[in-house]
C-alpha cells in the first residue's frame, strides 16, 4: 500500500516540476510572480482537448502545436504589456499578472464552460509489485520530465540559454555585455508559458480539468517554487518530486482532504527556516 | 502629531461623510441597507489593508485569513452563549493576538516570500477550518444566533455597527497618517535599514502595524458573520476577497487617508451596476479594470500626482519614450 | 554628559568581527574623547567600515566589547544605539528617496533626536539650513545630485542630535571646492562638542580636521597618534604603498634635513 503511495506521488512529482518551472523561471528571470501560470496550464490543457476531441487530430501533433502557441502567448503578454511594469515593486506586477489571470480565466470559463473534461486514453495498466499504474500516468511523467530535462539542456548549452541564466545572475552586467535584456525577458516568460501549456496537456491526460483548477496549479507551483528555490531546474525537478511524495503520503496518512494543506504548511515553514529553499541559490526576494 | 490645515479639512470631510452615511440608515430599505453595510465592511477591510500594504508598503495579502477569523471566533462565541458586542470584541482580540504571533514569523520576509507567507496562511486556515469539525462545523458551515427583533431594526443594528466601525477605521487611519508612528511606516517602506540607522525599531513598528490590521480585519468578520448568521469555510477565507481588498485600495490610491473609502466605493458601485448586468462577465471586468488602473495610474485615484500627470500627456509625443526595462 | 572630561565618551575594547574565516576587525582596542577628531585612515579593504559597522550596531561583534559613556552597547539593536547618540552615515547614502529633503531630515529629529513631530520640523529646517540645502526642502531626495546627497546624509545624522557622529568617506566623489565646504561644516560640528570618526583617503582632509588619526591594516590598529607622525610611520607607508616602496621612502627622509 505505501509503495503504491510513494510510486504515485513520485509519478505526479515528474508532471509536477514540469509544472513548476516555467513558473520558477520566471520568477527567477524576471522577478515576476506569474499569477497567470495556473491559468496557461488550464489553457494547454484546453486546446489539447479541443485539438484532439474536436479536431480529431492526434496527441503528438496537436500538443506540440500547443506548446507554440502558449509561447506565442507569453512572448507577446510580456513584450507588450508586463515589460512596461518590470522595474516597479512587486506589490504592482502581482496585481498585475492577477488582472490578466482574471481576464483569461473568465475567458476560459465562458468559452469553455466549467464541466470537467478529459481526455480518457486508456494505454492500460501496469500491474507490478502489487501496484496498478495506469500507464498514461508514466508516459505523461515520463514526457513531462523529457521536457524539463531538455529546458535545463538548452539553458545550459544554447546561446539563449546562457543569456537567460546571465540575466538572472545579474541583470545589469548582463545588458553591459550586450545582452538584449527586453528580449530576453520576453522569451523567458514564453518559455515559462510553453511549460505550463505542456504540462495542461499531461493534465489532460489524468485529470478531468475544469478552468477553477488554475488555483490549484499556481498554488503547487508556489510551494514548489519555495521548496526547490527560484529560477533552478533540478530545484523545480526536487521541488515537484518532494511535494509530490508528501501530498502523496498525506493522503495515506491524513486523508485526501489534507494533501493540499500539508504542501502548504511544509511551503511555510520552508520560508520561514530558509527564505531561498532547499536546492536554489539566494534568488530575488 | 502634526495636525495642520489639510489634516483637519480631512477629519471633517470624513467625519460629516460618516454621519451623513448614518442619518441615511434611517432612510433606506432593507436592500439598500445591505448595500450600506457591505460597503462599510469593505472600507474597514481596506482601510486595515492599508495600515500595513499602504503606509508600510508590504505586500500583505492576507487580510482573508483576519476575516475569517473574526467570523469564526463570534459564531463560536455566540453559540457559546456569549452576547453579541462582546463576542466582536472577543474576535477583535483574537485578531490582534493572531497577527501577533503570525507577524513574528512572517515580518522576517520581504517581498514576495512575504506576499505568499500571507497567501498560505488564508489557505492553511480555510483547509482548517473545513476539516476541524467539532469546531467549526466543517465544511458544510456554522449557523450563529440570529439576533431578536424585526428584520428592519435589526438591519439598522448592523448598518450601523458596521459604520461606526469604519469610523473608527477612518479615524485610526487619520492619527497614523499625521502621527511618527505613520511617519516611521512611511521610513520602512522606503528603506528599512535607514529607518533602522535613524532610530526606528522597525520590527516593533512592524508588529504594531500588522496587528492593527488584524484587528480591523478580525472585527469587520466578527459583525459580518453575527449579521449573516451563517459562514462556511470558503466565504470567510476567500481568496479572491484578500486579493480584491488590496486592489480596490491600490485603485484608490493605496497610503492615503480617502484611498480605501474610495476603493470600496468604487468597487461596490461596480458590483451593483456593472456585474448585476454582465454576470458572465464580472472577474473579467474587475481584471480589465485591474490592468487598466495599474498601467496607467498605479497610484490609485487619490495617490496620483494628477497634475503631472496631465502635464506629461500633454507634452509632444517624442519627448516622452518608454525607456527599455532594465 | 555623563563622561567627565578625562574619561573617554566611546572605548573599544579587543574588539574583533570575523567573516567565514577572514578577520575584518582584529583585536582592535582605542579609545575617543569627548569632543575630538578622530581621523580613522587605512588602506581598502582595512576594516574601517566594518569597524564604523560594529560601533553602530550594524554588524554584531564576533568579540570584544563596546563601552559608550560608560555603558556596554555590543548587545544593543542599531536603532537603539541611535537613540543613544551614536549617528553614522552611509559610504553609499540610503536616503528616503520618496520623501522629500525635509522629511528625510526630520526622520532623523524625530526617533534619535527624541523630538516631537512640530519641533523635528524645526529642527530639521536648522540642519538643512547649516547643510545650505534649505532651498531643496520640499524636493524629494531622488532629485538630488550627489554631493547633496551626502549633504542630506549629513543633515539627517545632525538631526539625530547626536554625542558621536562617524563620517564615512562623506567625500568620495566630490569635487575641490565642494570638500573644502565639506571641512568647514565638519569643523563647526565638532566645534558644538561633538566627537567626529572620520574615515577619508584624503589626506589633506584627515590633516585639515584631526588632531589624532587611527590607521587599520588587515582590521589590526596599526600606527595610532598625532597625525603628521602618523603620517611618516615606516609601517603606515608600508601599508598604503607596499614594502618596496616604504624603504625607498624611509632611506629619502632619513637623508632630507628635518
Amino acid at each position: 500500500m505505501l509503495a503504491q503511495y510513494v510510486v504515485n506521488g513520485l509519478l505526479m512529482g515528474g508532471l509536477y516540476a514540469c509544472l513548476a518551472v516555467g513558473f520558477a523561471l520566471v520568477w527567477g528571470v524576471l522577478n515576476i510572480v506569474n499569477m497567470l501560470h495556473g491559468s496557461m496550464v488550464v489553457l494547454g490543457a484546453y486546446f489539447c482537448l479541443v485539438g484532439v476531441q474536436q479536431l480529431g487530430l492526434p496527441l503528438y501533433a496537436v500538443a506540440p502545436a500547443v506548446c507554440i502557441v502558449l509561447f506565442a502567448f507569453g512572448y507577446v503578454i510580456q513584450r507588450g504589456l508586463l515589460n512596461r511594469v518590470i522595474t516597479q515593486p512587486i506589490l504592482i506586477t502581482l496585481t498585475l499578472t492577477f488582472g490578466l489571470e482574471l481576464i483569461v480565466n473568465n475567458v476560459i470559463l465562458n468559452v469553455f464552460s466549467a464541466t470537467p473534461r478529459s481526455l480518457a486514453v486508456n494505454l492500460g495498466t501496469l500491474d507490478v509489485w502489487g501496484m496498478r499504474i495506469p500507464m498514461v500516468r508514466i508516459v505523461g511523467m515520463l514526457v513531462a520530465v523529457f521536457l524539463t530535462l531538455l529546458l535545463y539542456w538548452l539553458l545550459r548549452h544554447s546561446k539563449m540559454g546562457r543569456a537567460i541564466i546571465a540575466v538572472r545572475m545579474d541583470r545589469h552586467a548582463a545588458a553591459l555585455m550586450g545582452i538584449r535584456i527586453p528580449q530576453i525577458y520576453a522569451l523567458t516568460f514564453g518559455i515559462g508559458a510553453l511549460m505550463a501549456g505542456a504540462a495542461g496537456c499531461a493534465m489532460a491526460l489524468i485529470y478531468p480539468v475544469t478552468p477553477m483548477m488554475s488555483g490549484v496549479f499556481l498554488g503547487k507551483a508556489f510551494v514548489i517554487c519555495v521548496l526547490g528555490g527560484l529560477g533552478s531546474v533540478p530545484g523545480a525537478i526536487i521541488g515537484g518530486l518532494v511535494l509530490g511524495l508528501v501530498e502523496g503520503l498525506g493522503t495515506l496518512t491524513l486523508g485526501p482532504q489534507w494533501a493540499t494543506s500539508v504542501g502548504f504548511i511544509l511551503m511555510m515553514a520552508v520560508i520561514i527556516v530558509f527564505p531561498s529553499g532547499i536546492a536554489g541559490k539566494k534568488g530575488y526576494e | 502629531m502634526i495636525f495642520d490645515r489639510p489634516a483637519i479639512i480631512k477629519l471633517v470631510v470624513g467625519v460629516a461623510l460618516f454621519m451623513g452615511a448614518a442619518i441615511a440608515g434611517g432612510l433606506l430599505d432593507n436592500y439598500q441597507l445591505q448595500v450600506g453595510t457591505s460597503l462599510a465592511m469593505l472600507s474597514v477591510l481596506c482601510m486595515g489593508w492599508n495600515i500595513t500594504g499602504g503606509y508600510m508598503g508590504y505586500p500583505m495579502l492576507g487580510m482573508a485569513a483576519f476575516f475569517g477569523l473574526g467570523c469564526y471566533i463570534d459564531a463560536i462565541a455566540q453559540v457559546a452563549g456569549i452576547p453579541v458586542v462582546a463576542a466582536w470584541l472577543l474576535a477583535t482580540a483574537g485578531g490582534a493576538l493572531t497577527a501577533a504571533l503570525l507577524g513574528l514569523a512572517l515580518l522576517r520576509l520581504k517581498g514576495h516570500y512575504f506576499a505568499i507567507g500571507t497567501i498560505a496562511i488564508v489557505e492553511v486556515l480555510r483547509e482548517v477550518s473545513n476539516n476541524w469539525e467539532s469546531l467549526t462545523g466543517g465544511a458544510v458551515g456554522l449557523n450563529v444566533p440570529i439576533l431578536q427583533g424585526d428584520p428592519e431594526t435589526v438591519g439598522r443594528f448592523f448598518y450601523l455597527a458596521m459604520a461606526s466601525l469604519a469610523l473608527l477605521a477612518f479615524l485610526i487611519t487619520i492619527v497614523i497618517d499625521r502621527s511618527r508612528f505613520g511617519f516611521g511606516l512611511r521610513c520602512i517602506r522606503q528603506n528599512e535599514q535607514a529607518a533602522s540607522m535613524v532610530g526606528i525599531d522597525v520590527f516593533r513598528y512592524k508588529v504594531a502595524a500588522f496587528m492593527l490590521s488584524g484587528a480591523l480585519g478580525s472585527t469587520a468578520g466578527a459583525v459580518y458573520a453575527s449579521m449573516v448568521a451563517f459562514i462556511e469555510p470558503k466565504d470567510a477565507f476567500s481568496l479572491i476577497m484578500t486579493i480584491e481588498v488590496a486592489v480596490m485600495t491600490m485603485l484608490g490610491g493605496m497610503g492615503t487617508i480617502f484611498g480605501p473609502l474610495a476603493g470600496a466605493v468604487f468597487f461596490v458601485v461596480l458590483r451593483e451596476f456593472v456585474w448585476a448586468n454582465f454576470i458572465n462577465w464580472h472577474s473579467g471586468i474587475l481584471g480589465l479594470i485591474v490592468v487598466i488602473v495599474i498601467y496607467f495610474v498605479p497610484g490609485g485615484l487619490f495617490g496620483t500626482n494628477w497634475k503631472a500627470l496631465f502635464r506629461r500627456a500633454a507634452r509632444p509625443r517624442a519627448s516622452v519614450r518608454s525607456q527599455p526595462a532594465l | 554628559m555623563s563622561a567627565s572630561a578625562d574619561k573617554p565618551i566611546l572605548e573599544l575594547r579587543n574588539v574583533s568581527r570575523v567573516f567565514d574565516g577572514i578577520r575584518a576587525v582584529d583585536n582592535v582596542s582605542l579609545s575617543f574623547k569627548a569632543g575630538e577628531i578622530v581621523g580613522l585612515i587605512g588602506p581598502n579593504g582595512a576594516g574601517k567600515t566594518t569597524l564604523v559597522n560594529l560601533i553602530s550596531g550594524f554588524v554584531r561583534v564576533s568579540g570584544g566589547d563596546v563601552i559608550y559613556e560608560g555603558r556596554s552597547i555590543v548587545r544593543d539593536k542599531p536603532h537603539a544605539i541611535a537613540r543613544a547618540g551614536i549617528a553614522r552615515t552611509f559610504q553609499i547614502v540610503q536616503p528616503f528617496a520618496q520623501m522629500t529633503v525635509l522629511e528625510n531630515v526630520m526622520a532623523g529629529a524625530i526617533y534619535a533626536g527624541h523630538c516631537g513631530m512640530r519641533q523635528a520640523q524645526e529642527k530639521a529646517m536648522e540642519c538643512l539650513a547649516f547643510t545650505k540645502l534649505a532651498s531643496f526642502a520640499d524636493k524629494p531626495a531622488a532629485e538630488l545630485a550627489l554631493a547633496n546627497r551626502k549633504r542630506l546624509e549629513l543633515a539627517k545624522s545632525l538631526a539625530m542630535n547626536p554625542r558621536i557622529l562617524m563620517l564615512d568617506e562623506v567625500n568620495a566623489g566630490l569635487n575641490s571646492s565642494e570638500i573644502d565646504q565639506a571641512i568647514a561644516m565638519i569643523h563647526e560640528i565638532a566645534g558644538q562638542g561633538i566627537t567626529i570618526i572620520v574615515i577619508e583617503h584624503l589626506m589633506r582632509v584627515v590633516t585639515a580636521l584631526a588632531k589624532r588619526a587611527v590607521v587599520l591594516h588587515h582590521g589590526a590598529v596599526v600606527s595610532e597618534g598625532p597625525t603628521e607622525s602618523v603620517f611618516r610611520d615606516p609601517q603606515v607607508i608600508e601599508a598604503y604603498l607596499g614594502n618596496k616602496f616604504a624603504k625607498h621612502f624611509a632611506e629619502s627622509m632619513s637623508a632630507m634635513p628635518s
